[in-house]
């Protein structure tokens, strides 16, 4: 059982050493091709603060030519490095990083180069972190789910019933906080009967998370039309959460407003982000839910409740997704509309394999997808000549680049997706 | 070719049908396992032949006591539309009224319920099946092929659902999740179109030459994945997901320049119409018309059925979804099944893509590629992945899709509904344990009909 359940090594085609050296000299190439001598001339010049902001940091100048040429010489130099020497997991993470980050500035830099608008890096990153809520709780929920061996492609429908049942409630009693914990049940609700089928009735969980995404957008998609549409004033008049700002953090410049000055639906974000990380890898709770989700017949063996544990799990990883979607009405714009989710949860689904399952891995995830998204958007209003669908398909090329030439192969928890029912 | 023995014995040693067994969604019989984990999913392997007796009364008696996969479907169809039928009701503010003065007028509620829900589906009856007033229109003076105008519809409405079916059932059963034939149909549209506008062909070569195309645009971007996935060891789900967004995008740009794709003198994201000559031809005419369109998902659907149960190459898909390990080390090369696999389920999407654009009248644009992916995606699971059981499970949700829009037209019941029952009709037949518990059928001889699978096969 042991033999055949084992993750089956995969001959690779192409050696992953030089897999990622050739990644790294090829945006190394592009940094200096690509961006540097096509810069326009002239310096770079980045915001650092906020418009009108108290604080005020002065802007930073770059010559933008001269900057993407360092930057892709540190790419190729460590492209030849990774090639030539085996280097250590901690330092290989690390050269990732330094080698993605190099492109990213001279990609911002042969974009603010020339423009008499400065590119504003607090406005991006402000907006990278609000516009990564959903994916972060999505992607969140999914590992709380995926831990304990059960499969959640189910996060696209909590998101959207989550959304639809905050601004319903947050609507009808005027009271956005009730939103919330409203929508956070609609989401543990799908939770629950995704649990139920999944674990209870032994449903190939694949199926059932594809279902239960095409439910939701039926009954969202029927109330909407039947109820929310024809009653907007009692069922959709668009309440909002406001800003808050924590009182000594939100004045750093700069760190203040991107993380300190939002509202509360980012600071539950960062909540769970600790919860779910730290119990789950620092707790004995988290030992007991990873144990059922590697060997569920160990963890009963030693008197773990494993269909309970799975029960919880899901549950639990429903609620987190759901408090996702409150974001996307409560949260954001106020109002709900059909298919509000538009596709979130499967990307929260990608942060999560990309994140390797892990929580931390995740918010990395999909932080880095928050961020290209808000990227494409602040390169279109900076007039780049490169035309806005292009733009629009970056962060999406960028996942593609990133899972196939430097992440690769990833493992599942073992008994990911296999129900477990007692000898 | 570097085959397991197994291969050769596949069909030989098979009980064969004697007859059509009572099931009709009975699957084609399936050739035996090879060395399959005891976790491998149904899905990607096919469940085991089991025997098949004649069509006696016994039978089909034993079959609805036990809970056969046609009886379990067929209650899951009655226990979805019990509940679509609740959600119209609940929602209906004219019945709700009605009950709420219950005490003093309690046959009007009644009477208000049953046709709340009674105009519901028999809009959708008769905008999916047949209206029993064309029948007796015919008699007056009426045309005889309106009675079949609403059969073509949910012809029309299957054929795109078949075909993307069918690309998510053939990677299915190589043991990949095809989320991404949203995408594939995106690649498809882009060169079917683009053929069909600036090729000029005799008639017949024209449609034919689009048809290839479209296939060929689909592939690429499925071979694309695969070829990914079989080099880099990447997962395919995140592949396709993020493929899918790069093609709409893809799509929008290019029908965003006159120089590409846009129609002449347009500003909307829209390409031009396709030339008559590409277009596919409707056959028996106006109005009862059944596409070429659905002549070639058919064919694509028995091709497929070929391809999986009666070759080479199919047994290589179907041990590979089994058991990745045990197909390496019966020599087969897994790397190239994965991209066959996916070269194939892309230009199945492709071929939908034919069909919606060279089958109806209006242009590309940038929403066209719909939910046609998706619904694939649906239509595969509750055919079983089976070819046979994606042309059933397409048609039932062609007519459901035909006759929601009827019934919203009708009876002013959002076609949501539809998607509700079409959801609810997959997660019902997906658990078999749950209709048996509800009807109290005892429990079969037979293996249940859908086990697990994992993010690995």
């Amino acid at each position: 059982m042991t033999a055949l359940t084992a993750p089956v090594r995969v001959a690779v085609g192409v050696n992953r050493r030089y897999l990622a050296a050739g990644t790294f000299a090829v945006l190394g190439v592009a940094d200096i091709v690509l961006f540097g001598s096509f810069a326009h001339p002239g310096d770079a010049v980045f915001a650092l603060s906020l418009p009108g902001a108290t604080p005020h940091v002065p802007s930073i100048r770059v010559p933008a030519a001269t900057a993407c040429y360092v930057f892709g010489a540190i790419s190729i130099g460590l492209a030849v490095l990774r090639a030539t020497t085996e280097l250590s997991r901690r330092l290989k993470r690390l050269t990732i990083a330094v080698v993605l980050l190099c492109f990213l500035l001279s990609l911002l830099c042969w974009a603010a180069a020339g423009n008499s608008l400065p590119l504003n890096v607090v406005d991006l990153l402000q907006g990278t972190m609000t516009a990564s809520i959903p994916l972060i709780l999505g992607a969140l929920a999914g590992c709380m789910c995926e831990r304990s061996g059960v499969i959640n492609i189910a996060i696209e429908g909590q998101l959207l019933f989550g959304a639809f049942t905050g601004a319903a409630v947050a609507s009808a009693l005027g009271v956005t906080w009730l939103g919330l914990i409203g929508g956070s049940l609609a989401g543990g609700l799908l939770g629950l009967i995704l649990a139920m089928f999944a674990i209870s009735f032994l449903v190939d969980q694949i199926i059932l998370g594809v279902v239960l995404n095409v439910l939701a957008a039926g009954l969202t998609g029927y109330l909407y039309d039947r109820i929310m549409q024809p009653y907007a004033s009692t069922f959709n008049a668009g309440n909002t959460f406001g800003t808050i700002k924590i009182p000594v953090l939100g004045n750093i410049p700069i760190i203040g407003p991107v993380f300190f000055d939002s509202n509360i639906l980012l600071y539950i974000t960062y909540a769970l982000i600790i919860l779910v990380q730290v119990g789950l890898f620092s707790t004995r709770w988290g030992l007991r839910v990873r144990a059922v989700g590697e060997h569920p017949t160990a963890a009963d063996t030693v008197g773990i409740r494993v269909q309970w544990t799975r029960y919880r799990n899901v549950i639990l990883g429903g609620m987190i997704a759901g408090i996702g979607g409150v974001y996307l009405t409560v949260g954001a714009v106020g109002f709900f509309n059909k298919d509000i989710s538009s596709g979130f949860g499967y990307i929260a689904l990608a942060a999560m394999i990309f994140g390797r399952w892990t929580p931390l891995g995740s918010v990395a995830a999909a932080l880095l997808f928050g961020f290209s998204t808000q990227l494409s958007a602040a390169l279109g209003i900076l007039s780049v000549p490169v035309p806005s669908f292009i733009l629009l398909m970056v962060p999406y090329v960028a996942t593609i680049i990133a899972v196939a030439g430097l992440v690769g192969r990833v493992r599942p928890p073992a008994a990911d997706g296999r129900p477990y029912v007692k000898a | 070719m570097n085959e397991p023995p197994a291969a050769g014995q596949g069909p030989a040693t098979e009980p064969r049908p004697a007859e059509p067994g009572p099931a009709v969604t009975e699957p084609p019989p399936a050739a035996p396992e090879p060395a399959a984990p005891v976790s491998a999913t149904s899905l990607a392997a096919g469940s085991p032949p089991r025997a098949r007796q004649p069509l006696t009364g016994r039978a089909i008696i034993q079959a609805i006591t036990e809970g056969s996969p046609a009886v379990i479907t067929i209650l899951a169809i009655f226990i979805a539309l019990i509940v679509g039928a609740l959600l119209i009701v609940l929602s209906d503010p004219v019945v709700l009224r009605a009950w709420a003065s219950f005490s003093y007028a309690p046959g009007t509620a009644l009477s208000d319920t049953w046709n709340s829900i009674s105009s519901a589906y028999s809009a959708l009856f008769e905008g999916a099946i047949f209206s029993p007033g064309t029948i007796g229109a015919a008699f007056h003076g009426g045309s005889i092929a309106a009675i079949f105008y609403p059969l073509s519809l949910t012809a029309f409405e299957a054929t795109p659902l078949i075909l993307t079916g069918l690309s998510v059932a053939v990677a299915f059963r190589a043991g990949m999740f095809n989320i991404g034939a949203a995408g594939q149909w995106v690649g498809g549209a882009l060169v079917a179109t683009w053929l069909g506008v600036g090729l000029h062909l005799p008639i017949v070569i024209h449609a034919i030459v689009c048809v290839i195309g479209a296939f060929i645009g689909g592939a690429i971007v499925g071979w694309i994945v695969g070829e990914l996935k079989a080099r880099t060891g990447a997962h395919e789900v995140i592949l396709t997901i993020m493929l899918n967004y790069v093609m709409y995008n893809l799509l929008s740009y290019l029908l965003s320049r006159q120089s590409l794709l846009q129609a002449p003198h347009q500003t909307n994201l829209v390409a031009p119409n396709i030339a008559s000559s590409a277009a596919l031809p409707h056959v028996g005419g106006p109005p009862p018309q059944v596409g070429v369109g659905f002549l070639i998902a058919l064919a694509a659907a028995a091709g497929v059925w070929w391809l999986l149960s009666r070759s080479t190459l199919g047994f290589q898909f179907r041990t590979v979804g089994a058991s990745p390990s045990a197909a390496r080390s019966a020599g087969m090369r897994v790397e190239r099944v994965w991209v066959l696999a996916f070269l194939l389920a892309g230009g199945l999407a492709g071929l939908s893509a034919a069909t919606i654009v060279q089958g109806q009248s209006q242009p590309l644009t940038f929403n066209s590629y719909g939910t046609y992916g998706f619904d694939g995606i649906t239509v595969a699971l509750l055919g079983r992945a089976r070819p046979l059981g994606v042309v059933l499970a397409g048609l039932l949700f062609g007519a459901l899709n035909g006759g929601g829009t009827l019934m919203e037209a009708a009876t002013g019941v959002p076609s949501d509904v539809v998607d509700v029952i079409k959801g609810l009709i997959v997660l019902f037949v997906a658990a078999p344990p749950l209709i048996r518990l509800l009807f109290r059928l005892r429990r079969g001889g037979g293996p249940e009909a859908v086990a697990a699978k994992g993010w690995t096969p």
